[in-house]
């Protein structure tokens, strides 16, 4: 996992919460994290205070491999957000833990036309707001 | 029948009114409401005090989105001083047509008996900063002022005014946007584009799809005077458009506009003397039964549109291939493809073969679609305009677009849908 800096566009940030700072912080240890039913073994996303499953309020931050599958994608053409030049490609990714839960993210590192769905991805952060929020992008594994 | 005592049937529409419709129009767009709204009341035969219900979506309000909302229940009740026994307005409900699905029950529980139904859009205008006010005269006046005061106090040092807050800050995304919006996945485009690519992905579908949508809606808008695109498009020419988000172009996205729509929704009970025949709800589809979310539905190529389209056929006995005419919602062109599948025009998967070209869904084919022009050239009206037409179609309204001047009879039943991603909502409509 490398912190590509090189091409950093300017991102709007998450509004820190105390629900979702170990999803956005994460990166800083090197893992992406998710919400996790301690009863069930339930991965909770997008956080919220029960297991949707059990109905059990035993949750707690637990880092995934951060290896996802891509479900589908699409390269933005439209310039939407000023210093968020396109065109970039716009990923929705499954995780391997629990392909129920996706992600909408970027898939970077790959050549655009080499964007597939079904790749297998793996996630790498994007240092942004003075080290303390890491975005999980994610790139072809192994590459 | 087995269905009849689905409560929706005691609804109907006796009335519809839309105001101008067009680019840019720069009024005030409680004005456009008010003129939808009182032609669809006179359009019933009504008059105001008639009126007892209101409804709208998403009602007053909606921050950061301009012009996508001309004015909540409170300020058309006021507007128009009606005397209501029932009201009901916000975004969150089954798509643009839940409040009218909502209007059916209210009807049929007795809380009303004539409920306005309205919703207005003035995004074209509010996307050029239309109807802002100039504060710039105002500012050169209250500094030419305190320049003279400033002249009258001389040893009183001038304060230099500066900008404060916000300066350099990083704007946040919060709620459920924080999932899509730190990734550059600003519009809906993009979300819609995810669930297009998947479709394609699954079932092999490709442009060709949709622009057979885009292309069938441009033909009908240039039979309807009131569309905003009415120049003839060809394949060639969608396909030459610039890409948005792929697999969309230009033409896969709906053209903002400022409009208001109406329609009343009676007791049918209490609509034994309107103005036109009634327009009889059959059945209504307002489920969502998977995660209401705009990337974690369980099967993206069908959004919550399926849900909704199935609970419509659940509680009536006619089939798909009794509808003669179906207005489908395209805020994005693939959005129509997964409301035909949703809705059983054609399998789910196939709309591939069923949109190989337009002569399945033209004025002339199998079952006419969007007939008006849809969004994509009518003009975004934000739903209603779905309704509004299958409407028109049944009562025999459409001009030159209507479907008897295509070698098709009267329209008796039509489908009106609207909403995507989480949202969707649709109706079956019968003229008797
Ligand atoms: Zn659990």
């Amino acid at each position: 996992m490398s912190d590509n800096t090189a091409e950093k566009p300017f991102r709007i940030q998450p509004g820190l919460t105390r629900d979702n700072v170990h999803f956005w912080t994460g990166g800083a240890d090197n893992e992406l994290s998710f919400l996790c039913c301690a009863d069930c073994a339930t991965i909770v996303h997008p956080p919220q205070p029960i297991c949707p499953q059990c109905l059990s309020k035993n949750l707690a931050p637990k880092p995934v491999s951060g290896k996802a599958t891509l479900y589908s994608y699409t390269i933005n053409q439209q310039p939407w957000i000023p210093g968020f030049e396109p065109p970039y490609v716009i990923g929705l990714v499954e995780i391997d833990e629990d392909p129920s839960v996706r992600l909408m993210t970027n898939i970077v590192n790959c050549d655009i036309d080499k964007v597939e769905i079904g790749m297998p991805l793996q996630v790498v952060f994007e240092e942004q707001d003075d080290g303390i929020i890491f975005m999980p992008l994610f790139e072809p594994a192994n590459g | 029948m087995a269905h009849v005592d689905n409560l929706e049937r005691k609804a109907a529409i006796t009335g519809i009114g839309q105001s101008d419709v067009g680019r840019r129009l720069n009024r005030d767009p409680l004005e456009l409401t008010a003129d939808a709204c009182l032609q669809a009341i006179e359009d019933a035969g009504l008059t105001r005090d008639d009126i007892d219900g209101l409804c709208t979506y998403p009602g007053a309000g909606i921050a950061g989105a301009p012009g996508f909302t001309g004015g909540g229940v409170n300020e058309v009740q006021d507007m128009l001083r009606l005397k209501l026994d029932w009201v009901n307005g916000g975004m969150e409900q089954s798509g643009q047509l839940g409040s009218v699905i909502t209007a059916c029950a209210a009807v049929a529980a007795g809380y009303a008996k004539h409920v306005l139904c309205f919703r207005t859009v003035w995004e074209a205008t509010a996307a050029v900063g239309g109807r802002k006010l100039d504060m710039q005269p105002l500012r050169e006046k209250a500094a030419a002022r305190k320049a003279q005061q400033a002249e009258v106090v001389e040893d009183k040092p001038h304060k230099k005014v500066t900008g404060s807050g916000g300066m350099g800050a990083i704007p946040r995304a919060n709620g459920v946007q924080q999932w899509s919006l730190p990734f550059g996945a600003a519009s809906a485009a993009c979300w819609i584009a995810l669930c297009a690519q998947r479709h394609f992905h699954e079932f092999g579908t490709t442009r060709e799809a949709l622009c057979s949508i885009a292309v069938n809606s441009r033909r009908n808008a240039g039979l309807n005077p009131k569309a905003v695109y009415r120049d003839p498009m060809t394949r060639e020419d969608y396909f030459n458009a610039r890409m948005i988000s792929d697999p969309f172009c230009l033409f896969d996205c709906d053209a903002p506009a400022d409009g208001s729509t109406a329609v009343i929704v009676s007791r049918v009970d209490a609509a034994k003397d309107m103005r036109k025949p009634v327009i009889k709800v059959e059945s209504i589809g307002s489920a969502i039964r998977g995660r209401p979310s705009w990337d974690q539905w369980d099967d993206m190529t069908t959004m919550s549109l399926r849900d909704a389209g199935a609970m419509l056929w659940e509680r009536t006995d006619y089939k798909p291939d009794d509808v003669d005419v179906a207005e489908l919602y395209d805020g994005f062109s693939f959005i129509t493809l997964a409301w035909l599948e949703a809705l059983g025009f054609c399998g789910k998967g196939e709309a591939k073969d069923f949109l190989k070209d337009t002569s399945n869904i033209a004025l002339e084919g199998k079952i006419p679609l969007n007939t008006h022009g849809g969004q994509l050239s009518a003009g975004r009206l934000h739903g209603y305009g779905f309704l509004h037409e299958a409407c028109t179609q049944l009562w025999g309204e459409g001009g030159e677009r209507q479907l008897q001047n295509f070698g098709k009879s009267a329209p008796k039943l039509a489908v009106a849908a609207a909403g995507g991603g989480p949202l969707g909502g649709c109706m079956l409509l019968s003229a008797e």
